[in-house]
């Protein structure tokens, strides 16, 4: 469809045919283009990969095909997943169906405009640190990042292997279930996953039944709600404020779920406050480690043969990565180097496990976690790419779950001037089921 | 201002070791970028201790042989190729 050709959702249009028959036979499928496809190319959203075709499916694509669903492309995403807005992407960025001057969020910012634009019915993503919700809140539609662990990462390209997760996008929260349904379970080809998922039926738990669910709020992820109308006071914003038309949907999306028999109930989760450094700290050291790989030998964009391999690799990086993956590189680099590990990858690993226990024992008391799923609206093309510590930190709300290993759950909770606002529902451990079933009550 | 400070000299150093080649904006521009950022993570100095058990286990499975990758597929993205090897540049 041509608003989809205008939004730039796709990198590489195709059309893959499952089986004839299976529970997604004759739905269309988007898949992040991160994700491998056995003779269908996968860049990444990077120069680096441009023309890379893998001669294997991911798990997760073999799972598709046998379900019966047919892929109709390659989503556009921040390059290896690197930022929150697919603005990083080689490819140009991809526009946010509700307003073509803002963007669809990101990484997975393609996934969630083909589901959105209807031009795909479902999509996969992938999610480091919100790059699934975060492109599902901004375009309006559902978006699950499962517990790490529950879906096979076989084939998706790594790029913070301890974080990430593919999940599902799609209209509806049952849809989503659906997809989730489809690609949980364990895979010995991936060692991390485990037994949970293997005989799930998430899509039967979105019944919406709220009734008696304890619903915790965590007042360190409502914030700043003095931002001003438009949300845009830049000290606010760079403390990663929310926005108040933003809390305004989500205290009216908690509402509903109130009426509907949920309890509310405050709580704190003090850690939180060091979860959006320690995130980017392990982030980008995984990265230094996973991105060593392209020096343009085996696959990628060639240094070429003037000079010795370390000038060839330096040449080839430089010419095939973008400012963002460099800049994650060279920090990871940094980190991890001598005299500065202890200070900042060991503390930041230190800090993961302090949040993991605070959201332990806030478990104790709440079934469900609740906050805005992003403080802010969907920023214009070209605001958050001159600042990228400020783009870092609209990922406050989302950063968490990923350290924590955690389930969680985008839906839509209503609008503000047309722009999309999403909230979000964490769940324990391979608690699945609880998010899918609170926030079916929504969407 | 911070005490990590960041010079041109550090980022060119850093990024030899990560093996990116940057030209002089790229590194002046980094270096201010890096200060502030690096200034922000300091706050995990301040991180409290907590006793973390990983649940970390390892996964084993019998060495068996198994069907992999033929050449011809596992040397199909490279840029340069010769008698059935990758091609690469020279070692120094």
């Amino acid at each position: 469809m041509s608003a989809d050709a205008d939004l730039n959702a796709f990198i590489t249009e195709a059309r893959i045919e499952g089986s004839e028959e299976g529970p997604l036979a004759g739905r269309t499928v988007a898949v992040k283009d991160n994700i491998s496809t056995e003779g269908v190319r996968t860049t990444c959203g990077s120069r680096m990969l441009e023309s890379y075709v893998p001669p294997y499916d991911a798990t997760v694509v073999s799972l598709l095909k046998a379900a019966g669903a047919t892929i109709v492309g390659k989503a556009n995403m921040d390059e290896f997943g690197m930022g929150t807005t697919t603005e990083t992407s080689a490819f140009g960025p991809t526009l946010n169906p509700n307003d073509p001057e803002r963007v669809a969020g990101g990484s997975s910012g393609g996934s969630a405009a083909a589901v959105a634009t209807g031009a795909a019915d479902l999509a996969l993503g992938s999610d480091t640190g919100g790059s699934i919700r975060c492109p599902a809140a901004f375009c309006g539609v559902v978006g699950i990042k499962p517990t790490y662990g529950l879906v096979s990462r076989y084939g998706l390209v790594a790029y913070a292997n301890s974080l990430e997760q593919i999940g599902p996008l799609a209209s509806t929260v049952a849809e989503a279930a659906e997809l989730l349904d489809v690609i949980a379970g364990p895979d010995e080809r991936d060692a991390t996953t485990r037994e949970a998922g293997a005989d799930s039926s998430y899509a039967a738990a979105a019944d919406g039944d709220v009734d008696g669910l304890t619903i915790g709020v965590p007042q360190e992820l409502i914030e700043g709600v003095d931002a001003g109308p438009d949300g845009s006071r830049s000290e606010d914003a760079a403390r990663g404020a929310v926005h108040a038309g933003v809390r305004e949907r989500f205290e009216g999306a908690l509402a509903e779920l109130e009426a509907r028999g949920a309890t509310l109930t405050e709580v704190s989760l003090p850690s939180l406050e060091y979860a959006v450094a320690a995130y980017y700290v392990i982030a980008m050291s995984e990265a230094s480690s996973n991105l060593a790989r392209y020096d343009g030998v085996r696959y990628g964009l060639p240094g070429g043969f003037e000079g010795n391999w370390n000038e060839t690799f330096a040449a080839a990086r430089e010419a095939g990565f973008g400012e963002e993956v460099k800049r994650r590189i060279l920090l990871g680099t940094y980190a991890l180097s001598a005299g500065y590990h202890e200070k900042y990858y060991s503390q930041a690993q230190e800090a993961r496990a302090y949040v993991e226990q605070d959201f332990d024992r806030a478990f104790e008391a709440v079934d469900v976690l609740a906050s805005p799923t992003m403080p802010v609206l969907p920023p214009k093309l070209g605001e958050s790419l001159a600042d990228p510590l400020r783009m870092y930190l609209i990922d406050a709300n989302t950063v968490p779950v990923n350290l924590a290993n955690l389930p969680a759950i985008s839906v839509p909770a209503g609008d503000v001037d047309g722009l999309p606002v999403g909230l979000q529902l964490v769940g324990p451990a391979f608690g699945e089921e609880t998010i899918i079933r609170a926030g079916s009550a929504l969407a | 201002m911070s005490e990590t400070a960041v010079d041109p000299a550090e980022v060119r150093h850093v990024a030899g070791l990560a093996r990116v080649a940057l030209d002089e904006e790229s590194v002046e521009a980094f270096a201010a970028q890096f200060a502030e950022i690096l200034e922000y993570f300091e706050a995990l100095e301040e991180v409290p201790e907590t006793e973390a058990e990983p649940e970390l286990v390892n996964v084993m499975r019998p060495d068996e042989e198994r069907d992999c990758l033929s050449q011809e597929a596992a040397l199909a993205n490279a840029p340069e190729t010769e008698d059935g090897y990758f091609k690469g540049p020279r070692v120094s």
